[in-house]
């Protein structure tokens, strides 16, 4: 699960995307919403045929971030279902 | 999608603005095995733990990055020093505590705690070695830990404890008293320093996870404005529930990798000197505009009912303080109410009644003398043997005067030096021998 937050402006989806896609991660689902404000992104990412990490995805997609000024976090499915359902 | 852009947002929220995180991962593990009635065989032994700690330490991180959770500590906690000494000498103890934490600094886990000893009623002559060493054992070591547990509801409270005890913390600075603890009824598995240790009927090894989360609590109250106690109540719970579910995956997670026992979850909100995660910042998001003031310790007792139902859902197992914490100095908001003098040593023993720290990081001025700090720590205790629950005392003895504050820095804060109440109470304290237990214990059977 990835979520980006930032300024929405042009751009933003592709860099992510295409970071992604260098790294064989398959985006199944996206959707934005917007936090006090401010631009949020939700991204679904299947990374069972990723080429690097999780831990090594987070830190190119956050440098990526960086580039595009939007902060992104990246959490394993397995969070959402440990908290969010009983 | 799975989850509504709420949950989701909710989630990310939680971990990346309200200071949610994992405590403490503690790999609890047995080191009796290494008593072998030398020093030179018992660190040839304890020599093995390194592989065990390599695996620990590598578990920890893995699940930090693949699930993307900050978890802010390792420790260790090994079986009590106490049983190491009943056969060694005083020379061997500080031996081992040196050992114990070279370990620990070569393996980056930041504490290793366990130079404990229970004696609760009396001494055994281990320990009675492990009370006169571990002030040097302290200052001779940055990440080892101890604990006395000189209370319990079964044994009753031992004053000899205390007066050495007191003896001790009197000549470590700081950085060495704030890593030693006093307590009753300490259990057997709590992930937090200074009272973890390897207790008695674990298995070899286990996993137990402190959380953090004050500041999701807080941010959950002020986000929902309730009008009732039950919506307040409701709205505390559930906010407990997804906080301690965190520490029930990381803990699991991290056991499945080792391939050993997960334990317990420990549902202490701990605090950290880090601003939006205070305990005290939660009472006063409740109403009470500055922590210590009247309905405080109503507002701490639905906060604790609160944690513990929505907890108890949450993990499979509960286990070690498994309260609130209020130490003083590592609550950014506890430290300043104590300072303007809202909060004062009669609140924190009040507060203790319903949660489960005591007195915690609280410095004393060395010029008001020992007996009033040993009838301090003796109030503390008699309240646990009288409730039966765990409670503690950690107090720092500086040279500064009280009102005034020593910065220790990291996740332990400002310690604020507080006033013992100028009353002599030499006559009760020097009184010797123990207090027997009380009927509590009758209750037991």
């Amino acid at each position: 699960m990835i979520v980006v937050v930032g300024a929405d402006k042009p751009g933003i989806v592709a860099g992510i995307a295409s970071k992604l896609a260098e790294n064989n991660a398959n985006i199944i689902d996206i959707s934005q919403t917007v936090v006090r404000g401010i631009f949020a992104m939700v991204m679904v990412v299947d990374i069972s045929q990723c080429k690097v990490s999780l831990a090594e995805l987070r830190r190119q997609l956050q440098e990526k971030g960086k580039e595009l000024g939007v902060e992104v976090q990246a959490y394993h499915e397995e969070v959402f279902r440990y908290m969010e359902r009983v | 999608m799975r989850y509504t852009a709420e949950e989701i947002m909710e989630v990310y929220r939680m971990l990346s603005e309200e200071q949610l995180d994992i405590r403490s991962v503690t790999l609890s593990v047995n080191t009796l095995f290494a008593i072998a009635g030398n020093l030179e065989a018992t660190l040839k032994r304890l020599e093995s733990l390194g592989g065990t700690l390599e695996r620990f330490v590598k578990a920890v991180d893995e699940v930090s990055g693949k699930y993307g959770i900050r978890i802010v500590t390792k420790r260790v906690a090994v079986s009590p020093i106490q049983f190491f000494l009943e056969s060694l000498s005083e020379e061997d103890g500080l031996e081992i505590a040196e050992f114990l934490d070279g370990l620990a600094q070569e393996y980056k886990i930041d504490y290793v705690s366990g130079y404990s000893a229970f004696a609760d009623r009396g001494f055994t002559n281990g320990a009675l070695r492990v009370i006169k060493t571990f002030a040097d054992a302290l200052n001779s070591t940055r990440r080892l830990t101890v604990m006395i547990n000189a209370a319990s509801t079964v044994a009753g409270l031992n004053f000899e404890a205390i007066k050495l005890y007191v003896d001790e913390v009197f000549r470590m600075p700081p950085t060495s008293s704030s890593r030693a603890t006093i307590m009753a009824n300490v259990p057997p598995d709590s992930p937090f320093v200074p009272s973890a240790h390897h207790g008695l009927g674990m298995p070899e090894a286990t996993i137990n996870v402190a959380v953090s989360g004050p500041g999701v609590i807080e941010s959950a109250i002020k986000r929902s404005k309730p009008k009732t106690l039950r919506e307040l109540h409701d709205v505390i719970k559930r906010a407990a529930f997804k906080v301690t579910r965190l520490g029930e995956l990381i803990g699991r997670k991290v056991a499945e990798r080792m391939g050993i026992d997960f334990t317990t979850v420990d549902l202490s909100l701990a605090p950290s000197p880090a601003v939006g995660d205070s305990v005290a910042g939660i009472i006063e998001a409740m109403g009470i505009s500055r922590m210590g003031g009247h309905g405080s310790l109503a507002a701490l007792a639905v906060l604790m009912d609160a944690v513990k139902k929505g907890g108890a859902m949450a993990t499979s197992a509960v286990g070690g303080l498994s309260g609130a914490f209020i130490p003083v100095s590592e609550d950014s908001v506890m430290a300043e109410r104590a300072l303007e003098g809202y909060v004062d040593f009669y609140t924190l023993i009040a507060l203790s009644a319903v949660c489960n720290t005591g007195v915690d990081m609280v410095a004393v001025s060395k010029s008001q003398g020992k007996e009033k700090v040993v009838g301090l720590i003796a109030d503390v205790l008699a309240l646990g043997i009288t409730l039966n629950k765990t409670l503690g005392v950690r107090v720092i003895p500086v040279d500064s005067p009280p009102g005034s504050y020593v910065d220790l820095g990291g996740l332990l804060g400002r310690v604020v030096v507080m006033k013992l109440k100028d009353v002599d109470v030499s006559g009760f304290v020097s009184l010797a021998g123990y207090v027997p237990s009380t009927l509590k214990r009758l209750e037991l059977g």
